[in-house]
């Protein structure tokens, strides 16, 4: 099981740990030519802008993008959902567009309301998750074979659609490993 | 310090976690709308708004303070019109914390409590923990490094010399702190008290590097980058992420360049693309010899 981690710009290696502290191999993935050696992906937190661009100059979207759509399980925290998202409120920003759902940006306003909260999460025992949110996208509408796997005040924070998995939250900034083993349960059906 | 339906707002894990986010990228200093364009353009990952860059700072002269509110205002607009949601930034002068206030309460993203400016208090800092917004503040060494964090700095960057164009400075500061931590990591627990009073940092977070062998919070470098190269150095020594003052706008071609740094920092260990991307920019900022310079010129020895 090896997952390559998205590391062009962002938090990438936080979720290498994570993942390492799961027990799976996992590393910095930065070339379209090491997408074929992967069994799972992580786009981590950044700078979604950032990492469109970058991911457009270096050829990796494309690829990316076939991957995902025949299956390669994926998962994108904050700017990786970002990345994920057909839909992107006000923007035409480059985007892998995978999944049916319409993100926000910012939705919850500048740094200063960035923020912590207890959420539960279908599907994940052993009670409240620790979601560390910051300067957080909110999914403002789901489609066709998406699934919410977790709310927050009424809005969904996280969703799965078959092999695609989303956070607006950061579970690599906390030591709890739950999101990051449903995950890895993903990869191997 | 439960907010709204029990969010907990700007914990220190928020604050540590934005700079988080900003790893592997450029943080630009600009000075007007367009330029904020530029680099948002260029792929910038946060942009730091100014009302002059260090070179004219430098050259100039007189007081340096904190940006004019409607200064940084037209910057956080800009962007927010233009659909780039990244996150701004601000300078106030070394122990201004009603610079600081001024600066959370326009809603700035980071304030960076900076050398650039002329220091208002020649003994403290600011108290970094009473705000909601997060600091960045420079450092020439380890124990700067936990000094500052001891008062609350969510992210450090080496000081480099600002407006200078000159790495040499930057280099000194990222390998000062990089080998003080892994003079830390070797020592045994027994020489850490002694050790933290020769640093003048404070016990605990002596401990903790260590323990790690990093800092706490993300390490990133400033005062000096010009080049993709430039950039590709600091990254190899050690820098997390890159911020890039004079050295765009003080050349011949910003917008090339400006992404140029930025594709630079990603692939910072391929010299392959480091030679590509430093092909044709134009010319770099002049740069300035430190070695010409007088102590009382320099920028990075403010801070205490």
């Amino acid at each position: 099981m090896r997952i390559g981690v998205l590391a062009l710009q962002g938090d990438f290696a936080k979720h290498i740990d994570s993942l390492h502290r799961c027990g799976a191999e996992a590393f910095p993935l930065r070339y379209a030519e090491e997408l074929g050696a992967v069994d799972g992906l992580v786009i981590p937190g950044g700078e979604s802008t950032t990492v469109g661009k970058l991911m457009d100059r270096f050829g990796i979207t494309e690829p990316l993008r076939e991957r995902a759509v025949a299956g390669l399980p994926v998962y994108g925290t904050c700017t990786g959902l970002i990345l994920l998202a057909k839909e992107i409120l006000d923007s035409r920003q480059p985007r892998i567009g995978v999944m049916n759902i319409t993100v926000e940006r910012n939705a919850y306003g500048r740094q200063i309301d960035s923020f912590e909260a207890d959420v539960s999460i279908q599907s994940v025992e052993g009670g409240p998750f620790r979601a560390v949110f910051i300067r957080a996208p909110i999914i403002r509408s789901v489609g066709e074979s998406v699934e919410v796997l977790c709310e927050h005040n009424g809005n969904p924070i996280m969703a799965r659609q078959g092999s695609l998995l989303g956070t607006s939250f950061h579970p690599e900034l906390t030591d709890d490993l739950r999101v990051h083993q449903y995950f890895l349960s993903m990869t191997h059906p | 310090m439960s907010g709204d339906n029990g969010n907990e707002k700007s914990t220190w894990r928020n604050k540590v976690g934005l700079a988080e986010m900003l790893k592997g990228g450029v943080i630009m200093d600009v000075t007007s709308a367009e330029q904020a364009m530029i680099a948002a353009e260029a792929g910038a990952v946060a942009v730091m708004a100014l009302e002059r860059v260090p070179a004219d700072i430098r050259k100039e002269g007189g007081v340096a303070r904190m940006a004019d509110p409607l200064k940084i205002k037209e910057i956080m607009q800009s962007l927010k019109a233009s659909h780039y949601e990244i996150p701004v930034m601000a300078k106030c002068r070394i122990g201004h914390f009603a610079e600081a206030q001024v600066l959370e309460a326009l809603g700035v993203d980071y304030v960076d409590e900076s050398e650039v400016l002329t220091p208002a208090d020649e003994h403290f800092h600011v108290n970094k923990h009473l705000f909601k917004v997060p600091f960045v503040c420079g450092c020439r060494d380890l124990g700067e490094a936990l000094r500052r964090i001891g008062e609350g700095a969510a992210m450090i960057r080496t000081k480099g010399e600002a407006g200078s164009g000159n790495i040499v400075e930057a280099v000194r500061h990222m390998r000062s702190v990089m080998d003080g931590m892994r003079r830390l990591h070797s020592l045994p627990h027994e020489e850490l008290m002694a050790e933290a009073k020769n640093l003048g940092a404070p016990y605990a977070l002596v401990v903790e590097v260590a323990e790690t062998g990093k800092l706490p919070v993300p390490n990133f470098s400033a005062g000096g980058i010009a080049t993709p190269a430039d950039a590709s150095l600091m990254m190899q020594l050690g820098a997390e992420a890159v911020f890039v003052g004079s050295g765009i706008f003080k050349s011949e071609d910003p917008a090339k360049r400006a992404k140029a740094i930025v594709e630079a920092t990603t692939y910072y260990d391929r010299p392959e693309t480091i030679a590509d991307l430093s092909a044709g920019l134009g010319d770099a900022m002049r740069g300035l010899d430190l070695r010409q310079l007088e102590e009382k010129d320099l920028l990075s020895v403010r801070g205490w």
